[in-house]
């Protein structure tokens, strides 16, 4: 009884789980960036305004970084050889500043929606 | 070595304020200073653990591993939180009474409140995996040498806890029935900023998607990379540039414990005068 039970909310999760992902993954644009001895690349990063996108964010450096960004309202840390993905938006057309708090010297960026 | 210090110091700062006020919120407490430590080294151990695990955590799902783990702990906490709070203020007339008693600081008996054990270690896991991650990177890293960076590292933690030893001096100087609706009342906005927190991990991970859009920019007045907007984050869980989700589950936590305050204490009312009823309806 119980036992069924939990099959069912097992099943009806892992199903709105797949739905969401589905979703996620169809409707968000994917944006590479690539941090490479501290810095982004691209330092601008175009993307469409309106809409949510999905950053993926590959640190190719052997140090971890932390992408952060108060206007976009972001921050995660990306180990080093780690690829991590970021939800943004969707944003109105305009400049979002971003940096990696770990190197902000050299680690700076832009998001640029249009 | 000064931007490291000022990183480390603003990792630790909210961890640090967190155990201040609660070293403050059970003074007097028997066994406290052991149970307290007791979280902090579990918490630094979880951290250490974290750190060591978060390129492969990173990774899980689809790079979102981070989030999931970050929304997870937050959760915990501001679960932990808000069960304390009610439990907290339904007793605290009965708690301030006996302190008043006593002629002593607050005490409720000889069981920790472990609610609150729990959320210190989860808010130094928290804190402290980013710390590490970041002094860990340093060193890695060729630029900085770790004869700079620990030293930099360890008055980043010092500058953190100092704070935090300034909170719990100061809250010491208040009165013993006072403390309890203070540290009560911090606590609460605590659980607040934690389920602020909670909506901006959901909203970074892409598992929500509704109002995640900043509604408001005070960045001009405070910003919350400023002196005093890091201190009021930490503390309050200040955002110059909240998202909807973030106002919301802000103000749903601080409505849902004072809700549960008020049913608690409700049932504990109608409890008292009618305790002949109790056989009658289990027979």
């Amino acid at each position: 009884m119980f036992k069924t039970f939990t099959d069912k909310a097992t099943t009806v999760a892992l199903a709105l789980l797949v739905a969401a992902s589905g979703a996620f993954a169809t409707d968000a644009p994917e944006v590479p960036i690539v941090i490479k001895n501290n810095r982004f690349e691209p330092a601008e990063v175009k993307v469409p305004a309106n809409q949510r996108v999905k950053l993926i964010v590959h640190n190719q450096d052997a140090s971890p970084e932390e992408f952060e960004s108060r206007q976009l309202s972001r921050e995660k840390i990306v180990p080093a050889g780690a690829k991590v993905s970021i939800f943004i938006g969707p944003l109105k057309p305009g400049r979002y500043e971003f940096w990696g708090e770990y190197h902000d010297a050299t680690a700076k960026g832009v998001v640029i929606a249009e | 070595m000064f931007a490291t210090a000022l990183i480390v110091f603003r990792e630790t700062l909210e961890a640090a304020l967190f155990v201040g006020i609660v070293a403050a919120a059970t003074r007097g407490l028997p066994g406290r200073g052991r149970w307290l430590s007791g979280g902090v080294a579990l918490g630094v151990m979880g951290a250490l653990g974290l750190a060591a695990g978060a390129e492969y955590i990173g990774a899980w799902a689809d790079g979102i591993g981070q989030d999931l783990v970050n929304a997870s702990i937050l959760g915990v906490a501001f679960a932990m939180l808000a069960w304390h709070c009610i439990w907290v203020s339904t007793h605290g007339r009965e708690m301030s009474r006996d302190a008043r008693e006593l002629g002593s600081s607050v005490s409720t008996g000889t069981r920790p409140p472990w609610a609150l054990v729990v959320a210190v270690g989860l808010s130094v896991l928290r804190e402290g995996a980013e710390t590490v991650l970041f002094v860990a990177g340093l060193a890695t890293g060729a630029q900085a040498s770790a004869a700079s960076m620990v030293p930099a590292a360890a008055i980043g933690i010092a500058g953190g806890s100092f704070l935090g030893l300034l909170i719990y001096l100061g809250l010491s100087r208040v009165k013993p029935h006072r403390l309890f609706q203070i540290t009560n009342a911090l606590i609460l906005v605590l659980a607040a900023a934690i389920a602020s927190q909670l909506a901006k991990a959901l909203a970074q991970s892409g598992l929500v998607a509704t109002w995640t859009s900043p509604i408001w920019d005070s960045s001009a007045v405070l910003a919350t990379d400023s002196a005093l907007g890091s201190l009021l984050h930490a503390l309050a869980g200040y955002d110059a540039q909240p998202s909807g989700l973030q106002v919301l589950f802000y103000v749903g936590a601080v409505l849902l414990i004072s809700a549960g305050t008020w049913l608690v204490r409700r049932g504990q009312l109608r409890q008292r005068p009618l305790p002949a009823l109790q056989p009658i309806a289990r027979a």
